[in-house]
């Protein structure tokens, strides 16, 4: 079938089959380098995008899903090469070895920054619990969205 | 029933690299036409860091400015032989032959900016991507210049080479005597822990960590080394497992529902330390940090647990399975002792 929708802004239109997961068709058939599979199965939260604004396991989101939606990646944050701040945060805070996760883990800190701009430890990790990171031991990413939020 | 609390104690010395005389490293610089340099390694940038060390340390042997090396990784077609990025060796072995390729070229940066400033190449300082006749710091040309003149006016290419192994060192049969490494990092892991009883449950409060690295060529990249691998340690203490894969290999642990990795609440407090003393076989005193930082992690949490119920947990990881099981059979032992 043909599923039309807004990647990053931009109009996509792309054949896709039933089964096709949103990760899938992102990855090898637009060629979207910032959604990672690291599971298949909503574990890891590497395959992380944002459909009309929430954050979803695109592993898990069968492509047919999002047609007439907007999928919004993390690469869509930065405007004329200026990062976010939380991005920003990211970089100083060399909350990112591998970056594999990163993606997952900036959107995560975005949507749970602008629904709760000063989270407890406890809402932060709540959070932050569907994304596996191997690299950084998790403190410079905790510390990063820290730096952002309103406290 | 009760949360018992204990402390537990591990230090670790750990080669960096094989020892074995099998271990090479290789490297060629070369500069651009615009006077900027290329590192070729087959060493990988895994996000530990390669790039930038490798940068900082080629950048240090040529002179040259940090913003004019570029450290291109990963194709085993463009770049020497490398044995593999493992072992903690990347810095050490890769690092010992960029010195080296790096100084080859530094002399060739020093032999024609001498013609080009006519004084001798012994006059001459480099660095920083600087060259300047000694006590006349105002007669002076860039790196870049040089590089570029050297191509494009003197017809040098500029090209190092570097390479670097451990030699294999001799068993004395007499004494049993050897070399047997190139170099020794250190470290020590303090674990505090409280055990429930109950549940069986084992919860890290804190860790501190003290790790000599001979010399911490990236201080910022070798504390991501040292979290990154605290945590690992942590998983691999408590929860990282393959097994069971019973009763057949089918039962295996397939994702990450089963392989259960920490995340972001598990973290307890990790305090850390680095340490430095300079070896002599290291680039610029370094020794290999990446694998030492894990591994004392689990040991340490094993002590600390015995310390905490009196059992030492000899199987990783320490489920709460196992330390029930544990109490269970020493409080029957004790109950058998009494009668
Ligand atoms: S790939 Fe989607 S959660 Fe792991
Ligand atoms: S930076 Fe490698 S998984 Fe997070």
């Amino acid at each position: 079938m043909r599923i039309r929708f807004k990647l990053d802004g931009q109009d996509v239109e792309v054949d896709v089959k039933h089964t096709d997961t949103l990760l899938k068709v992102l990855k090898d058939r637009i060629g979207v380098g910032s959604v990672h599979f690291g599971c298949g199965e909503g574990s890891c939260g590497a395959c992380m995008v944002l459909i009309n604004g929430r954050l979803r396991y695109s592993c898990l989101t069968l492509a047919g899903y999002v047609d007439g939606k907007e999928v919004t990646t993390v690469a869509a944050l930065a405007r004329d090469g200026e990062l976010t701040e939380i991005q920003r945060a990211f970089l100083e805070n060399d909350a990112a070895q591998c970056g594999y996760c990163t993606p997952g883990m900036i959107l995560t800190a975005k949507v749970l920054l602008e629904k709760n701009p000063s989270p407890s430890d406890e809402e932060l990790f709540d959070a932050l619990a569907g994304n596996l990171c191997r690299c950084t031991g998790y403190i410079p990413i905790i510390n990063a969205i820290k730096s952002v939020s309103r406290r | 029933m009760a949360k018992l609390r204990g402390r537990g104690i591990a230090a670790i010395c750990y080669p960096t690299g094989m020892n074995l005389g099998g271990d090479p490293s290789q490297t060629v610089i070369v500069a651009r036409p615009d006077g900027t340099f290329v590192v070729n390694v087959a060493s990988v940038e895994l996000g530990q860091g390669l790039r930038t060390v490798l940068s900082q340390i080629a950048a240090e042997a040529i002179g040259a400015s940090v913003e004019d090396v570029e450290v291109r990784f990963g194709d085993t077609q463009l770049a020497p032989h490398d044995t593999g990025t493992f072992a903690s060796r990347t810095t050490h072995r890769m690092g010992n032959a960029i010195v080296k390729a790096g100084q080859e070229i530094r002399q060739i940066l020093l032999d024609i900016a001498s013609k080009i400033l006519e004084v001798s190449p012994q006059d001459l300082e480099i660095k920083n991507g600087k060259i300047w006749v000694k006590g006349v710091p105002d007669k002076s040309i860039t790196v870049r210049e040089v590089a570029s003149q050297a191509q494009f006016v003197y017809n040098t290419p500029v090209v190092g080479k570097g390479h670097y192994v451990k030699p294999k060192s001799i068993v004395d049969p007499d004494t049993g005597e050897s070399d047997p490494h190139s170099t020794m990092a250190h470290g020590c892991v303090v674990a505090d822990v409280e055990v429930d009883t109950e549940t069986g449950q084992v919860t890290v409060l804190q860790l501190f960590t003290v790790y000599e690295v001979g010399r911490a060529i990236n201080p910022k990249l070798v504390e991501g080394q040292i979290i990154g691998g605290a945590v690992m340690g942590l998983g691999a203490a408590l929860r990282e497992t393959v097994y069971p894969r019973y009763p057949q290999i089918t039962h295996q642990t397939k994702s990450f529902r089963e392989y259960v990795l920490p995340t972001a609440g598990d973290i307890p407090k990790i305090i850390y330390k680095i340490v430095e003393s300079p070896t002599p076989t290291g680039p610029y005193g370094a020794k290999g940090v990446g694998e030492m930082v894990a591994n004392g992690i689990a040991p340490a949490i094993v002590n600390a647990v015995y310390d905490a119920i009196g059992v030492q947990i000899t199987e990783l990881p320490i489920t709460p399975e196992k330390v029930l099981k544990a109490i269970r059979e020493k409080s029957q032992s004790v109950n058998e002792h009494r009668v």
